[in-house]
């Protein structure tokens, strides 16, 4: 554990919830990423530009942070393609038939206490555990 | 105007939130899946920071008529677990467990994570554009 940030990660939780009362307490709406994303595209004319606005910052504050910090947020990943490419299907189609992601099952919908994300949660954390714990004996690292 | 000001404002602090967190690096993510490897909890943190407020700032909000800028509060008022939501959660979990990105973090990385993060992005987009078939299919094939 000893990459352990419990100070930060609560700091950077608390602005997270921040931006989910904000943009409830302005424009009525639940800031679940994969829902404003999609919509960005498929929602109706006069409810895309919004999105498109919070998506926009969403990519903006860790730029400025970096311009800021003068070094980029870590960020390494895996350089398998297939595991890349896989993986984002799954992302992309599962958090759309499960109706949410980290972010409007796990912060909004875990706040209100919605039956329908606490299952949400408990499914891809669960399937998220299990296939890191499958991938790693697999590939035997 | 307002509305998307407001929209921008909140998508900023949303990514100041995943940025100062490490929740924009995958490895990071995917040290809080390996439950029985070299777990790091922070992820947990970064959720309970996130539940405090928002639990809170919610019932605070609602004790309003209304929206600054809207003219409701648009809440899902679906309660009821079906397949639909279950099937999309483990698939999803899957996916978020092969990499260790979840939609929010992936676009915030937009401008640092590389080759890498822009194909992830394709991919995450091209799943979303399937499902939005799948969902019209699916709406015509119980309509006749």
């Amino acid at each position: 554990m000893e990459n352990f940030t419990p100070i930060m990660a609560l700091i950077g939780g608390g602005l997270i919830g921040l931006s989910a009362v904000l943009l409830m307490a302005l424009n009525g709406r639940i800031a679940g990423i994969s829902g404003v994303f999609s919509g960005a595209v498929f929602a109706e004319r006069g409810d895309k530009l919004w999105r498109i606005l919070f998506v926009l910052g969403l990519i903006g504050a860790p730029a400025l942070w970096a311009l800021f910090q003068g070094v980029q947020p870590p960020f390494e990943i895996t350089d398998s393609w297939p595991l890349i490419i896989v993986g984002a299907l799954l992302v992309g189609f599962g958090t759309r038939l499960g109706s949410g992601c980290t972010s409007g099952h796990g912060v909004c919908g875990l706040s209100r206490l919605s039956p329908r994300s606490m299952a949400s949660v408990a499914l891809f954390m669960g399937a998220g555990m299990a296939t890191v714990a499958i991938a790693k004996s697999v590939l035997g690292t | 105007m307002g509305r998307n000001v407001s929209a921008l404002i909140s998508g900023l602090v949303f990514g100041l939130g995943l940025t100062i967190s490490e929740m924009v690096n995958p490895a990071k993510v995917l040290a809080f899946l390996d439950l029985f490897g070299n777990w790091d909890p922070s992820l947990a943190f970064v959720m309970g920071g996130a539940l405090i407020v928002t639990a809170i700032g919610y019932r605070l909000v609602w004790m309003r008529e209304r929206p600054v800028f809207a003219s409701s509060f648009q809440v899902p008022g679906n309660r009821s677990v079906d397949t639909r939501l279950a099937i999309g959660a483990v698939l999803f979990g899957i996916g978020w467990g092969l990499v260790g990105l979840c939609p929010g973090p992936a676009i915030a990385a937009f401008t640092f994570g590389g080759k890498p993060l822009f194909v992830f992005l394709g991919a995450m987009g091209a799943g979303m554009v399937l499902f939005e078939v799948f969902d019209r299919m699916t709406a015509r094939a119980s309509v006749a």
